[in-house]
């Protein structure tokens, strides 16, 4: 299946989690600072492990920058 | 006997409180535009400040260093902002993400709605902080320094009102004291002057004009010693608050003499 990752396509097999998805960016998986949309929704990170993506979606995972 | 006031350890602010938080400094520092960590690291030190702000976007795989380590690190409040929102639809949004990320429910409100001033679009902002307060958000909004907008902020339920000096990264100074003053006047939640900073006599005014604390970024990010004006920034916010509370002269179009016509000899 293919989704898109920060704004990128990404094939991914069938059934990944967010957790997969958000340890690929190097963000880290426990880490503080770190947050993730999918389809505009906020997924909690708790829910994370457990969230499997499907064919189209869009998963946008944001972390910490400097800013006023 | 006189109390004594000029002894240096003394401290020259108050405790004061924010969204039902106690707080000793009364600089807010934004951590937009440092060259480097550690540059940012010894700035965000000689500020003495206790919150700073930082922002969320696309994960860069190729960042150098954890800012939300160095932060924890330095035992300072992690403020999100909405920076770059320019609808309170994508601004509720941003905050909601923030809380995920920083484990927070406060948020600097940020809804811009015009890239090149950078000022607030007041309606969307009015609507995001209706909605976030209404989801359980402490919400500091950056606004315009229009008291009128300032009055139905707080109404909504914001725990504070940050009205600008000048538009972000500027460093054009407080642009409008009055207005500032309005403000103060009529506000029974804490005025923070966010943005349009420049130096230090700037920081030094909002203080002097009644605000209860200072949010700055570029003044001190971007200065070619960010340290050292971090250093002038803690101690003008210091310095104004004190004149503040000191109770300053009246303006007199003429002088006033200081030293007395009593007993002044006839020398001629």
């Amino acid at each position: 299946m293919t989704v898109e990752l920060n704004g990128a396509p990404l094939v991914l097999a069938p059934r990944t989690t967010v957790a997969a998805v958000v340890a690929s960016t190097g963000a880290g998986g426990g880490r503080r600072g770190v947050a993730v949309a999918v389809d505009g929704e906020v997924v909690p990170r708790s829910a994370w492990g457990t969230t499997e993506l499907s064919d189209g979606q869009r998963i946008e995972v944001l972390g910490a920058i400097q800013g006023g | 006997m006189a109390e004594r006031t000029t002894d240096s350890e003394q401290p020259t602010t108050e405790r004061w409180e924010l969204g039902g938080r106690d707080w000793s400094s009364r600089l807010i520092v934004g951590t937009g535009g440092f060259r480097s960590l550690s540059q940012m690291e010894a700035a965000l030190e000689a500020s003495g400040t206790e919150i700073v702000t930082v922002a969320l976007r696309r994960v860069d795989p190729s960042a150098q260093g954890s800012l939300v380590e160095l932060i924890d690190r330095l035992g300072l409040f992690c403020l999100p902002n909405t920076a770059g929102c320019y609808t309170a639809r994508d601004a509720v949004r941003t905050a909601h993400l923030a809380r995920e990320a920083f484990e927070t429910e406060w948020v600097k409100l940020e809804v811009i709605g015009d890239d090149r001033t950078l000022l607030p679009d007041a309606p969307e902002l009015l609507a995001a902080a209706e909605t976030l307060v209404a989801d359980g958000f402490t919400v500091l909004p950056y606004t315009n320094d229009d008291p009128v907008l300032a009055a139905r902020l707080e109404a909504a339920g914001c725990a504070a009102v940050m009205p600008l000096g000048a538009p972000i990264g500027s460093g054009a100074g407080i642009r409008n004291p009055y207005n500032l003053r309005i403000i103060v006047e009529a506000a029974s939640v804490p005025v923070i002057c966010d943005a349009g900073i420049g130096t230090a006599s700037d920081a030094a005014l909002a203080m002097e004009l009644g605000c209860d604390g200072v949010l700055l970024a570029s003044a001190v990010s971007r200065a070619a010693d960010p340290a050292r004006m971090a250093l002038a920034m803690r101690r003008a916010v210091e310095a104004g608050y004190a004149a503040r509370r000191a109770g300053r002269i009246p303006r007199r179009l003429h002088a006033e003499a200081s030293t007395t016509d009593d007993g002044l000899p006839e020398l001629g």
